[in-house]
């Protein structure tokens, strides 16, 4: 499947980089999402359980950033093993520009499905994916927009921008962070 | 003379069972102790197969063992065999890759077998599934039919190059000149591209073994949902578990349906029987809906180019046919013959047409084995052949009824001749199409048509004249061209000592009625009441040898096996009879059941006879032994060659695709006819099945060899609203092949709806510039197609 699209998020980029900085709210954003870590300064696993059509399966995902061009874009790679359920291989070239007082996000995602997946899943793995990928960006436009506008809601944004620095990660890394998360759901939700 | 015999519409006599729940299936077969087996498959089209770690499966709760293709090799276990050798073109044997019971080294296609876990319930057997570490490397898949063999594809076997598994010309070099040469001579010519799409069969009932190994008597015993019991003995047995032929039983309890799927020995069926002996406990694996869909041998695959050369009056004087066959990734058991010798040979149909040739390329793909299936090559014979005539019809401007009148074999010239191998035995072409003419009111056609077009429809109207070979077979002739097995049937009649008669049969009944018409056959001869007539089946240690049921083969091979053991059982009634009667046996008579001095009142009836043979206190048992209990076998001379004539009438509605089937006239010929309802129901059965075939089936992979069509929610199957009522009428040609002059009925429907159906909605689309179009005919491809050719 292929799938492209554009997400505007109401916040700085460098507001947007800092969220992401926070695998809580990563993790929150990911419908189904149980786990979700750095494994290493280009490499992220997460364990989300996802339902396509009658394929309910817990799928382990992993994903790979390269062609790391901050903060322009880059291409991510990833696989989801969902077990028996079969697996999700996919991949998404992400560019971020500055629109406004927000960020744009735009994404090309391409992925492919295997066993009891593709077998059984596969007529609705489209609209599953486009489902979830909205999903995942309502509640991180949400998430990190809602902060600049509410005050009073004070969850997203500060502490996890002390913590990425206090780590020394890149902002690139992150950006790739949020690619992987965008991968995660594709890739996985396209499982 | 009791009712019921040939000729009577009886109702089946095993409805009872079946419709009251009382079936016994597979499944049905609980044993104490016993195991369950769980099957892990590759989600993987094509993939380098590394380490297979079972250590934490075996270590879950419930689970006995986990096996896996080293095992098999370890324990010595053989690939699964292919029944059927062909050579190709240029004197080499087709390639016959090695396929293991469990995945080596490779995965082949989505859903090959590479690991099984035996547990005490299926539900920790499926668990523990899902701790197997496989580790795959994919790699580049090969799962377009057309493109396989083409330079760059991925290759799938080492000793297969370009994945081709034979390259086969048919008849042969002299064949082909003749061909060209009409094609330089003809006045026009037709051609067509065409695609017979893969289907995957849909029994009701999913495969399913239970295998029980005695160790005290080195027996193993395999219940399966099989259509040829001791074919899967033989195969299984000598090929696979090296389990000799005395001590393995193979039973074929009741089968929910079997269209050729269930013929070919399976990969679990041998697993199963391997880990019973090895566990010395039952083991027991029922297919999943899901496992058939990707396991079931699918049927057909074709890509064609047929060309049909013709004179000025439209005679047809040569037809060449270039075919790409997908086998799938391994060779099921009859896959090679399907392409071949089921297909090629049925090149000239219901016509005179001198000159035929055609060249089969045969294909590995990263897809599922491919196998017999409803008509197993006469259907794609059929609807190309039905498809070309239209489209020359079109192309000479002489009407489609009209040009295949002027091509029929003419009733008097039977036995016929084909230039591709067959002899036809007998048939009224011509006939049959004047029936079917006549009953579809081909004449009101134009008047229908303008009403629909009132209406904002286009209506079409198409005509297939199909005809195939059914009753394998001879063995002699199938040896020369393949076979590794013969191919006739058997039959033991038994009277008991009261009267009543068990006939054991080597064929197997799993939907066409045999219980009742094998009954009626015996009833009509031995004049014994249908009810005190059982028949036994598929059970190798109960009924005789057999081949099976396959190929529309039952009636007309094991039918006249059992019409042979009755010949016996008469002979020696006689002389019983003549005993009893104190007459010269040359003086004895039987008709009805009952045994008469010529030309007296002098009488005793069968059961009697039955009675003395086996109480034999007055018996001449010096010169006879007692019992009345005969057995025959019976190797056809010559395939039989169902025919018909049909035709189909749609509507189309341009504005969505949608094609609606309003009216179809099947006019059959399937030779003597014993039970006419059990006839009637498998021509509405055949005929369902290729409508499904020409409006919806159709088993699509992606390029990476990913089933797309893996469930019915997104493999469509014909259902009641999809089908009119039919309208049915037959002609009877007898077979002078056997003695019944009985000719196959069960796949006839298959191999002519497709061509009637698509015939009539090209009909129905011509005007709109749409010449042909392929299965399925979905309303989206109908839509398509109008909206390009408008554009054009």
């Amino acid at each position: 499947m292929e799938m492209t699209g554009e997400r505007r998020i109401p916040a700085p980029r460098q507001k947007v980089w800092d969220a992401l900085n926070d695998p809580e709210i990563l993790k929150q954003c990911i419908a189904g999402c149980e786990s979700l870590d750095k494994t290493s300064d280009t490499e992220f696993s997460a364990r989300v359980t996802s339902k396509v059509g009658p394929v309910t399966a817990k799928f382990t995902g992993k994903v790979q950033l390269s062609d790391v061009d901050a903060p322009n874009g880059y291409t991510i790679s990833g696989e989801g093993q969902g077990g028996v359920a079969g697996f999700a291989k996919g991949g998404a070239k992400v560019q971020l520009a500055d629109d406004g007082a927000g960020t744009l996000l735009t994404y090309e995602a391409n992925g492919t499905v295997g066993g009891k997946l593709a077998q059984i899943g596969s007529r609705l793995i489209d609209s599953t994916a486009r489902k979830m990928a909205d999903d995942f960006f309502d509640k991180f436009a949400e998430a990190v927009g809602g902060a600049e506008e509410e005050a009073e809601v004070e969850e997203p944004a500060e502490a996890p921008s002390a913590q990425a620095k206090s780590e020394g990660l890149s902002p690139a890394v992150w950006i790739g962070g949020l690619v992987a998360i965008a991968v995660i759901v594709l890739v996985i939700v396209l499982a | 003379m009791p009712e019921g015999g040939i000729g009577a519409s009886v109702k089946r006599k095993e409805d009872f069972r079946f419709l009251t729940g009382r079936g016994a299936y597979t499944d049905d077969e609980v044993r104490a102790g016993q195991l369950h087996a769980h099957m892990l498959r590759s989600p993987h089209g094509h993939a380098a197969l590394g380490s297979v770690d079972t250590s934490k499966a075996e270590a879950a709760p419930g689970v006995v063992c986990v096996l896996t293709g080293p095992d098999a090799d370890a324990d010595g276990l053989g690939g699964l065999p292919c029944g059927w050798g062909i050579t190709s073109k240029d004197g080499t044997p087709m390639v016959e890759p090695k396929w293991p019971v469990i995945a080596q080294g490779k995965v082949r296609y989505v859903g090959e077998i590479v690991a099984t876990v035996i547990a005490e319930t299926a539900e920790q057997a499926a668990d523990a599934a899902e701790l197997v570490e496989v580790d795959y490397r994919p790699l580049d898949a090969a799962a377009v039919t057309e493109t396989a063999h083409r330079d760059g594809a991925a290759q799938i076997h080492e000793e297969a190059p370009n994945n081709l598994c034979f390259d086969w010309d048919f008849p042969g070099e002299e064949a082909a000149e003749a061909v060209d040469a009409a094609f330089e001579a003809a006045a026009h010519t037709a051609r067509l591209e065409l695609v017979n799409q893969r289907i995957i069969p849909h029994s009701m009932e999913p495969r399913a073994a239970v295998a029980e190994y005695d160790k005290g008597e080195e027996k193993l015993t395999l219940y399966c949902t099989a259509q040829a019991a001791h074919a899967m003995r033989l195969l299984l047995g000598a090929f696979v578990l090296n389990q000799p032929e005395h001590k393995f039983r193979v039973v074929a309890p009741d089968v929910g349906g079997g269209f050729g799927s269930k013929v070919a020995p399976y990969a679990e069926y041998a697993i199963i029987c391997w880990a019973s002996r090895k566990l010395e406990r039952p083991v027991r694996w029922l297919g999943q809906r899901t496992e058939c869909f990707v396991t079931d041998a699918h049927g057909r695959d074709h890509v064609t180019e047929v060309e049909l050369a013709l004179d000025a009056e439209g005679k047809f004087t040569g037809l060449r046919v270039n075919t790409v066959a997908n086998m799938g990734a391994y060779l099921s058991a009859f896959a090679p013959l399907i392409p071949t010798f089921l297909y090629a040979t049925l090149f000239a149909g219901q016509y005179t047409t001198p000159a035929i040739s055609c060249n089969v390329k045969a294909v590995f793909t990263n897809t599922s084995p491919v196998d017999a299936l409803r008509g197993a090559g006469r259907p794609e014979a059929t609807y190309l052949l039905e498809r070309v005539i239209d489209e020359a019809a079109r192309a000479t401007g002489i009407d489609p009824v009209e040009i295949r009148k002027r091509n029929f074999i003419a009733a008097d010239a039977f036995p016929y001749q084909t230039p591709v191998a067959l002899l036809y035995d007998s048939g009224s072409y011509e006939r049959a199409l004047d029936i079917a003419l006549e009953k579809s009111d081909w004449n009101g056609f134009a008047a229908r048509r303008s009403a629909s077009e009132a209406d904002g429809k286009l209506r079409g109207i198409g005509i297939a004249a199909p005809i195939e070979a059914t009753g394998a077979a001879p063995s002699a002739i199938a040896g020369q061209l393949g076979a590794r097995a013969g191919l006739y049937e058997s039959a033991q009649v038994r009277f008991n000592a009261t009267g009543t008669v068990t006939v054991f049969a080597g064929t197997h009944n799993h939907g066409q009625g045999h219980e009742t018409t094998f009954a009626q056959l015996v009833t009509d001869k031995l004049g014994v009441p249908l009810e005190n007539v059982e028949v036994v089946e598929g059970d190798t240690d109960r009924a005789v040898m057999g081949m099976g049921t396959y190929g529309s083969r039952s009636l007309s091979v094991g039918g006249s096996a059992i019409d042979r053991a009755m010949d016996k059982i008469i002979d020696k009634g006689k002389k019983i009879a003549s005993h009893l009667l104190e007459a010269s046996v040359d003086d004895i008579e039987f008709d009805s059941g009952t045994f008469t001095v010529s030309g007296t009142d002098r009488t005793i009836s069968i059961g009697e006879v039955a009675f003395a043979a086996y109480v034999p206190h007055n018996y001449p048992l010096e010169e006879l032994e007692p019992g009345l209990d005969e057995q025959a076998f019976f190797d056809p001379v010559n395939f039989n060659f169902p025919f018909a004539s049909y035709v189909c009438e749609v509507e189309v509605d341009p504005e969505t695709g949608s094609v609606s089937v309003e009216r179809f006239t099947a006019v059959d010929d399937v030779g003597n006819i014993v039970n006419p309802m059990i006839v009637e129901g498998q021509v509405h059965g055949g005929l369902a099945h290729g409508i499904g075939q020409a409006l919806m089936e159709g088993a699509v992979f992606d390029e990476n060899g990913q089933p797309l069509t893996g469930s019915l929610m997104d493999y469509t199957l014909p259902r009641a609203d999809t089908v009119p009522s039919f309208d049915l009428d037959h002609t009877v040609t007898p077979c002078p092949m056997n003695p019944l002059g009985a000719k196959g009925v069960g796949e006839i429907g298959a191999i002519g709806a497709p061509p009637a159906v698509v015939n009539a909605v090209v009909d129905a689309l011509r005007s709109h510039g749409v010449n042909h179009i392929d299965m399925p005919v979905t309303s989206e491809s109908v839509w398509q197609a109008l909206q390009s050719a408008k554009a054009s």
